[in-house]
């Protein structure tokens, strides 16, 4: 992509105003994540207080059934779930890349098999193979984002499949292998910067996903025992949602409105780079 | 090619995802830390090391890693998915015991789904731009950055606990003295929560899908010709747009069957729905992991199955692809 088409699609982003107002709320929660435990240094899993007082009574968002902190739960647990969402995703982008790439260029027997691979990934269900996964290798904060990773991937490698057919037969690329360039460069200097902008769409709505999933499995209690997340809050506050709703309602609030604004992200950047799709 | 080779070929497709499913959870049994004999051992309580050794040889574990496989393929082919020893039942079972519950979830949601959303989508294709067709994003939006299980909560916090209109959790009330209609009713009443919940997301997911697909028929010559012959809009857009628009939201119910099970874990776990979510969890409490593995390979054999039979229903939908 040259330097202008990239400007235009900056400039395409710029004018979707939702996409924008995401962007912000976004920046803000990461601030959040970076230096609200700086800001506010209390530490999520100390028992501060009574358990479950209100919200704005003598703690801005009140405590838990164990009397934690729930504003100090919140700010690290917006830590844990954009890191697991970020990791994650780029985790399931890198293999789902490589493996589309391999897919594509190649075609014949390698794209059959990763192929065949891929869909049977696409076809047992991701939430149980991750639970799986977890269980095995018991939960920390690298077997949740490895897990979250292992059943993410595929959709990517379809696309990127996708988009490597649609460039190796392209006069460039002939142009590169009469030259005696070699696949890997040609597959990764050459093809891989003109098929990346789908992908990056779609990697980071896969942002979304993934901290979706992180927070149903941390509400099942997968999630490392060590660091507090938004699903893990929700799990303890629902032992009292009859008497205490607010408990599992706050920390709820920040998964959905943290997933609607990278949604809205993603939809921009899609409007942004795939302007002729715009319905 | 005719309906039954047709037939013959797709269940003969299925074989090698069966046969991968298999291999998948043998590695993964072969991951976890520790194997069967040393579960036994460490539930009965300090045993020695040649009662372990023994243990190992009655379960071949002492064997090469291929004999080992061979041997958990032909138990398969037994439907014998091993042996619970935290419940002290055989896994399959246990499984058995749970699918319809969660049978019964899943296609009520997905009836919910397929119904409510095929309706908003035709309606906001058809009221292009109108409130109706602005609320479907809007509900798009919030729903799908909504956790499922979450919304479940939430629901419950509202309709149950506020507003005391329906049950909070389980499958029936119990009692002995229902007639078979009270009863039928009273699992209902308990299945309306958790099915809306599980659905929603599907709601909006197909109510966009139609749309589209539904603006994408509007565009082809049948439908200038249908219009140009003076049918009513309605006409236009219920008999003729709105079938044809039909395949994709079905393509897409197909795929995600899959990823409509995993949502029903969570949403049975918030509800106490006694099915395979109930069982998931049981498993993760008392890390049971031959009861896992045995979940994930049933579940994943149900999503096989459920593809098929959608595929087979796409040749109804549309003859022109079972001549293929």
């Amino acid at each position: 992509m040259s330097g202008r088409a990239r400007g235009g699609a900056l400039r395409r982003f710029g004018r979707n105003i939702p996409a924008v107002a995401a962007t912000v709320v976004l920046v803000a929660i990461t601030l959040t994540a970076l230096v609200g435990p700086m800001l506010y240094p209390v530490d999520p899993f100390d028992m501060v207080g009574r358990p479950a007082s209100r919200p704005f009574d003598r703690f801005p968002l009140g405590t838990d059934v164990s009397g934690r902190d729930i504003l100090a739960g919140l700010i690290h647990g917006a830590r844990v779930t954009l890191l697991i969402g970020f990791a994650a995703s780029f985790v399931a982008t890198a293999v789902g890349v490589t493996v589309g790439a391999l897919a594509g260029y190649y075609g014949r027997a390698v794209d059959t098999v990763l192929m065949r691979a891929t869909d049977f990934f696409l076809t047992i269900p991701s939430f149980v193979l991750a639970v799986v996964l977890i269980a095995i290798f018991r939960p920390s904060l690298i077997s949740v984002t490895g897990a979250i990773a292992a059943v993410s991937w595929p959709p990517i490698a379809r696309l990127a499949r996708a988009e490597f057919i649609a460039q190796r037969e392209r006069d460039y690329v002939q142009a590169c292998r009469a030259l005696g360039m070699s696949d890997a460069r040609i597959i990764v200097v050459q093809i891989l910067p003109n098929a990346l902008p789908p992908v990056i769409v779609v990697s980071s709505l896969l942002v979304a996903t993934a901290i979706l999933t992180e927070s149903g499995l941390s509400f099942l209690g997968l999630s490392d025992p060590d660091a507090m997340s938004w699903g893990y809050m929700i799990g303890v506050g629902r032992t009292v949602l009859r008497t205490a709703p607010w408990m599992p309602a706050i920390p709820g609030m920040a998964i959905l409105v943290t997933v609607m604004c990278i949604n809205l992200i993603g939809e921009g950047l899609n409007d942004a780079f795939n302007p002729r799709l715009r319905g | 090619m005719s309906g039954a080779l047709l037939l013959i070929r797709r269940f003969a497709q299925v074989v090698p995802v069966v046969l991968a499913i298999a291999t998948l959870n043998f590695v993964l049994l072969h991951l976890a830390p520790g194997d069967a004999a040393d579960i036994i051992a460490a539930q009965s309580g300090g045993s020695s090391a040649e009662f372990v050794e023994e243990l190992r040889r009655s379960f071949g574990l002492d064997r090469p890693f291929w004999q080992q496989f061979l041997f958990y393929l032909g138990r398969l082919l037994m439907l014998d998915l091993g042996f619970s020893h935290v419940q002290q039942r055989p896994v399959l079972e246990l499984i058995l015991d749970r699918v319809p519950a969660t049978l019964l979830l899943m296609l009520t949601a997905m009836a919910i789904a397929l119904a409510l959303g095929v309706l908003l989508g035709i309606v906001s294709a058809m009221r292009y731009r109108s409130v109706v067709d602005a609320l479907v994003s809007v509900l798009a939006l919030v729903v799908y950055a909504t956790p499922q299980f979450w919304l479940g909560l939430m629901l419950i916090v509202l309709f149950s606990t506020t507003l005391g209109l329906l049950p909070s959790g389980g499958m029936e009330t119990i009692a002995t003295d229902m007639s078979p209609a009270a009863r039928a009713l009273d699992i209902g009443r308990h299945l309306v929560l958790p099915a809306a919940t599980l659905g929603l997301f599907y709601v909006a997911l197909y109510a966009r899908v139609m749309r589209s697909s539904m603006l994408e028929v509007y565009g082809t010559d049948f439908i200038k010709t249908a219009r140009a012959k003076g049918l009513s809009e309605s006409r236009v857009g219920l008999n003729h747009a709105a079938p044809n628009a039909l395949l994709p939201v079905v393509t897409l119910a197909g795929v995600q069957i899959g990823h409509l099970l995993g949502g029903s874990i969570l949403v049975e776990t918030v509800y106490g729905w006694p099915g395979l979510g109930r069982l998931v969890l049981d498993a993760l409490l008392q890390r049971d992991l031959n009861l896992l593995l045995g979940i994930l390979f049933v579940s994943s054999v149900l999503v096989v199955v459920a593809n098929l039979i959608v595929d087979l229903l796409y040749g109804v939908l549309d003859p022109r692809i079972a001549q293929r």
